[in-house]
């Protein structure tokens, strides 16, 4: 076959994504027949894992079983993933099972999270499928006798037009498993115009098992002689357990166990591995959770209980008039532009700390064997780290412990930690049994790793013609022992760095001993709302339409240098063509340009953020009722992920939910801390997003010519500054801090 | 205590205390584990099930309440009419992404549809309200509530002003 790529080849993309880490394909014979296929990531592999990690399986009679190798949480990945490998190998979909894979090296990485399973996947899952396609083609022409040139395959038969012979898959799959597997760079990738099941609406491969009640979740894992955990930790971070009534918690009916499980480092919470707790162990869950109420712990001290959200906002407000800690970028001369500015803006802004109350609480299955082997089930994004954290935690190998990778209901970052893992693993060893773990709402509430609030004092200088010439932001955040704690930071690269000629970012550090962690696009659900409100101020300042100052910003069409890559990706170059077709679509579809002429009292508001390699504009059309609450019209997106969107069903799926997501997030919900623990216990008090509360949304997808990045995060950010902004037009009130306060939209407000 | 229920058609008998929530005993006695636990305080919808053909949150219906109510789960809502058509326009529209809530998404949904076979949009909102979707799918469930009710799917709410 040939190695020449075309305009339209995939492969052929300028800038485009590679899987920087080699791949080697082998082949063999599937237990019960047939040619299985595995993608190796090092050539260590044992021949059992060849068995256990294969990706393709084609069984006589047809069949083709793929394995997803990344946890499904929601984000499509385990339909998606075998949709690219299907579409190459030509089969039909109808004749494809989806297998879930065990955490295994043989797969490379696998997790859900940084909206990379798309683009790390794009085309080794595709080279999987051609890879295949071609050992059957081989297989068959060496059947026949005649050149593989000759030969052609699709939908599962593999055809010799000149002798008008054929062959499927299923008759041909021992024979190919003989084939020698080719390097897989060696593979020629179909044309988008011969797609068959990329870009095809494809609905989720579990759907119909989910609707039928099916025990899929890591909630409904059921194993023999199998006992309910619940573990109870100091509600402020970090508490040690003195002592507990466990003879009392004992006694009680139904209760089989109930002791104390002791932490593995003093900062363990803000690392989220094992902390000091309570486990009671029960023959129903529903006891143990009775029990929790009977439940007296004294927990010891230590320096948390001083910390409050009133407190940080006291702190950020002194940091505010005090030279910051750091300066993490600092171009041209900010002072000196200030002063020759015609106009300076100065604006704060806060948001506040973030759960992510996945709806399926944390929960894990643990059984440790007599060899001292743990099995784990878990709905984990994040499976390699959790057995690592396992192993350290109980002291073994990690080698010793597999697991089993459930379907996971809901991440948004939560699940990258797996602290739930580690508990349930030394309960099932203290125990020696297996048991499942499972965290009320509360406890998943109290216990999280969250988004961590911040504090942003901006500092703006615009020449006369309205453009920004200096642009000051000194961020107050959050650290631990001086490092900025976990998802907390701010990209020196953060826009507008680059953009305005004199620009600096401080940085000053309040101390924290609340677990902070990424949560759905980290960083950009917060800095997001910050710096594209602000923006929006400069534009009215400036009496400038905002989507023409950005324009203006982003400037001419061109490429800027590609930062390193990461995580094995290489990171395509930052286009601001690709910021000006969402922003011009956007405006088009939404009919920006006419918004003088909607009633006083609508707006639209309008914001860009570029996340994740993907390029998102939103408006939003709102008003406020006459106590002040928004009422968001409708809400239009424009995203460019790229040419390809490989299944429209998740891809508007993603999108939709991620900008109600957002949506949710300025409207209702924040995270208080007082005397070091969480106030919010439940979705009483937690106010996610609600049926009525969910707008129309139009998204509108622009193909760029560039290969497919993800979409589980890049859409939700703009959605919360565009909110902002419509606000201010229809209101003439800026919204500075989240979530928004209604009471500040009232008419008769100040 | 003992108590006989009946869930999707067949009689169970079971021992639980009286005030055991149903949800447990659905789960972890009978091991219909589609009905989900999400926040034990009827605050979120995902242990949704029909007592009589009402929405019931069974995370706060003790065992002892439940009487000689006929329950449906979504392991059995599929037996019925508009819980088949329901799940027909679930998959067809591809509602689901992580799939946790939407089982009870679905039991009210079909309670919805069993009552008021034409729902505005407004009696979408008030039937699910009770339901929180994380994953935020709400503009998919008002699709397919609408697709299974032979309605027109579009969403016309934009306010126009």
């Amino acid at each position: 076959m040939s190695g020449e790529t075309s305009a339209d080849d995939p492969r052929a993309a300028p800038g485009g994504l590679r899987i920087s880490r080699r791949a080697f394909l082998a082949a063999g014979i599937a237990l019960g027949g047939g040619l299985l296929l595995t993608l190796r990531f090092s050539e260590s592999a044992s021949a059992e894992d060849a068995l256990i990690g294969a990706y393709v399986k084609i069984a006589p009679d047809g069949i083709v079983t793929i394995t997803a190798k990344n946890p499904e949480i929601g984000q499509g990945m385990k339909t998606t993933l075998p949709m690219l490998i299907a579409d190459e190998l030509d089969v039909d979909w109808q004749n494809v099972r989806v297998e879930q894979a065990m955490l295994n090296s043989i797969y490379g990485p696998q997790f859900a999270g940084g909206s990379l399973g798309t683009p790390l996947n794009w085309i080794p899952m595709q080279q999987v499928g051609a890879a295949a396609r071609q050992m059957l083609i081989s297989a068959a022409a060496s059947a026949w006798a005649v050149p593989a040139a000759q030969c052609v395959a699709s939908r599962g038969v593999v055809r010799h037009p000149p002798s008008g012979r054929q062959l499927t898959y299923g008759a041909l799959s021992e024979r190919a498993a003989a084939q020698p597997a080719p390097d897989l760079a060696s593979v020629t990738l179909k044309k988008p115009s011969e797609y068959t099941i990329i870009g095809k609406f494809t609905g989720g491969v579990d759907s119909a098992r989910v609707l039928d009640g099916a025990p899929l979740f890591g909630i409904d894992v059921s194993l023999p002689q199998m006992s309910y955990a619940v573990y109870e930790k100091s509600p402020v971070f970090g508490g040690r357990v003195v002592r507990a009534n466990l003879a009392e918690i004992k006694a009680l009916p139904g209760v089989r166990e109930a002791f104390i499980l002791r932490g593995a480092s003093a900062d363990a919470a803000v690392k989220m591995g094992l902390v000091d707790g309570v486990a009671i162990i029960a023959d129903k869950w529903w006891d143990a959770q009775k029990a929790l109420e009977k439940l007296r712990v004294e927990w010891s001290p230590n320096s948390a209980p001083s910390q409050s959200t009133s407190g940080f906002e006291q702190q950020a407000a002194q940091l505010a008039r005090e030279a910051p800690h750091a300066i993490i970028r600092r171009d041209g001369d900010v002072a000196a532009a200030l002063r020759g500015a015609a106009r300076r803006l100065e604006a704060s802004y806060a948001y506040p700390f973030l759960a992510h109350a996945t709806l399926e609480p944390q929960n894990c299955t643990a059984r440790v064997n007599r060899d001292g082997s743990v099995e784990i089930w878990a709905p984990t994004q994040n499976p390699g780290p959790g057995a690592q954290l396992v192993a350290r935690t109980l002291g073994i190998d990690a080698a010793r412990i597999r697991v089993h990778m459930t379907r996971v209901g809901g991440g948004f970052g939560r699940r990258l930690n797996n602290d739930y893992m580690a508990e349930a693993a030394m309960i099932a060893r203290w125990l020696g049994r297996p048991v499942k773990l499972l965290w009320n709402r509360p406890q998943d509430i109290q216990h999280d790793a969250y988004r961590p609030g911040g504090f942003h004092q901006f500092v703006a200088g615009l020449d006369a013609a309205g453009k920004p010439i200096a642009f000051r932001d000194h961020f107050i955040t959050f650290g631990q022992q001086g490092h900025v704690a976990s998802s907390a930071d701010l990209p020196r690269d953060h826009f507008p760095a680059g953009f305005v000629p004199n620009l600096e970012y401080a940085q000053s550090l309040i101390e924290l001993d609340v677990p902070t962690g990424p949560m759905r696009n980290p960083g950009g659900n917060a800095l997001a709302f910050a710096f594209e409100s602000f923006l929006d101020e400069m534009a009215y300042a400036a009496g400038r339409d905002p989507l023409a100052l950005r324009l203006e910003l982003y400037g001419p069409p061109r490429i800027l240098p590609a930062p390193p890559a990461r995580v094995g990706l290489k990171i395509p170059p930052f286009d601001t063509r690709r910021v000006r077709g969402v922003l011009e679509l956007v405006a088009e579809k939404s009919g920006w340009a006419q918004r003088h002429a909607l009633p006083r009292g609508t707006g639209m508001g309008l914001a860009f953020y570029y996340s994740h390699l993907g390029y998102v504009a939103e408006v939003v059309k709102a008003s406020v009722n006459p106590d002040g609450v928004p009422q968001i019209h409708k809400i239009w997106a424009a995203v460019d992920i790229g040419r390809q969107i490989i299944n429209p069903a998740g891809a508007f799926n993603q999108a939709q939910g991620a900008i109600l997501d957002g949506l949710g997030q300025a409207l209702h919900l924040f995270i208080t801390i007082e005397n070091g623990r969480v106030v919010q216990r439940n979705f009483d008090a937690y106010r996610l997003l609600r049926m009525h509360e969910a707008p129309p949304l139009e998204v509108h997808f622009l193909r760029s010519n560039n290969d497919p990045t993800g979409l589980g995060e890049p859409a939700l950010p703009p959605v919360l500054p565009a909110l902002c902004n419509a606000l201010f037009m229809a209101t003439g009130k800026r919204i500075r801090t989240l979530p928004i306060d209604p009471q500040a939209l009232r008419r008769s407000a100040a | 205590m003992r108590f006989s229920i009946l869930v999707n058609g067949i009689r169970h008998e079971v021992q639980a205390d009286a005030d055991t929530p149903l949800l447990w005993v659905l789960r972890d006695e009978l091991h219909l584990v589609g009905t989900k636990f999400g926040c034990g305080i009827a605050a979120c919808g995902a242990c949704t099930v029909h007592l009589n053909g009402e929405p019931a949150r069974a995370c706060v219906t003790p065992i002892s309440a439940v009487g000689t109510a006929a329950i449906v789960t979504i392991e059995g809502i599929g037996a019925s009419e508009w819980g088949r058509r329901i799940k027909r326009a679930w998959l067809e529209l591809d509602v689901m992404q992580c799939g946790y809530c939407q089982a009870g998404q679905v039991m009210s949904a079909t309670a919805l549809l069993s009552k008021n076979p034409h729902p505005s949009d407004q009696d979408i909102d008030a039937a699910m309200n009770g339901n929180i979707c994380r994953c935020c799918t709400y503009t998919r469930i008002r699709a397919a509530i609408k697709q299974a009710a032979g309605l027109p799917t579009a969403d016309t709410r934009e306010v126009r002003s």
